[in-house]
């Protein structure tokens, strides 16, 4: 099935990820791409607590996923991406080319950073990578839970 | 030693509903405060713990035992003796806690959770 959701979401796992998504997908596993998280057994350790034990995480770098994304999206269960931040993302979609659909989760505030919906906040710079994700043929939407709208990246940046 | 604090860190307004019924309850006001983590990343929500520990000591009471609201709670208790962390909340073992709140931050936190999951039954129909 391979992954059917890309997503970034600054509290990387959380309810939202692992009910609101993971339970309709059916996911199996979740891919969590942020190389400081990957230098962190600590950090791995608290975010495997807020994953059932059928579910794999997996802790990867950008650069070991984009080297893996091809196996990830081969594999026959259902997996979800997350990143913490639209840059990594953006690595992803424009060095694999394989990112065809990007979720907007939750981005929230911080200096700079205006509202742009209730759960995303955006700098001017932020909002321009995303248009830019999108220029380059990549479906971005804004979704925090499978029951709300799809918000097009053009009524949110 | 002093009377240790409760902050109870929970998605939504789960937290301060659970601060409202323990002060109804018990007439207890003050031991127990309320961290929501609406609108929060991981650096706000952490302000917020953080304000609402204070000093200290305090015991940290968290809704999942997984998620944004314990990666907060656990990476500010992280190596620190005057807190600790206690996940799945519920009202029971507020009530407990509030009344014994006379001892180390862990070992309340193991009272805590001990109160808690007793009240965890299946009464027969």
């Amino acid at each position: 099935m391979s992954i059917a959701l890309y997503r970034v979401d600054d509290r990387f796992i959380h309810g939202q990820v692992v009910v609101g998504w993971g339970q309709p997908l059916d996911a199996s596993f979740i891919v969590l791409v942020d190389d400081a998280v990957r230098a962190s057994e600590w950090e791995q350790d608290l975010y495997r607590m807020g994953v059932p034990p059928h579910m794999e995480v997996i802790f990867a770098s950008i650069e070991e996923a984009l080297r893996r994304l091809p196996e990830w999206e081969a594999d026959r269960r259902v997996g979800i991406l997350l990143t913490g931040d639209l840059d990594t993302m953006a690595k992803l979609a424009d060095g694999s080319n394989r990112v065809g659909k990007v979720n907007i989760g939750g981005i929230h505030h911080r200096a700079g950073r205006s509202e742009r919906l209730r759960y995303v906040y955006l700098t001017d710079a932020e909002a321009a990578t995303l248009r830019a994700i999108a220029g380059r043929g990549v479906d971005v939407t804004a979704q925090d839970v499978p029951t709300a709208r799809a918000v097009p990246v053009g009524e949110f940046t | 030693m002093s009377e240790l604090r409760g902050v109870i860190v929970s998605h939504a307004a789960l937290a301060q509903a659970l601060v409202s019924a323990v002060t109804v309850i018990t007439g207890v006001d003050g031991a127990l405060l309320a961290v929501s983590n609406d609108g929060c990343d991981s650096g706000a929500l952490a302000a917020r713990i953080t304000q609402a520990v204070g000093a200290g000591p305090a015991v940290l009471f968290v809704d999942l035992p997984g998620g944004s609201c314990l990666t907060g709670a656990v990476r500010l208790a992280k190596g620190k003796a005057d807190l600790a962390v206690v996940t799945g909340v519920n009202l029971a073992m507020l009530l407990d806690f509030v009344f014994h709140r006379d001892a180390t931050p862990a070992e309340a936190a193991r009272r805590a959770a001990d109160a808690g999951g007793k009240a965890i039954r299946v009464p027969a129909a």
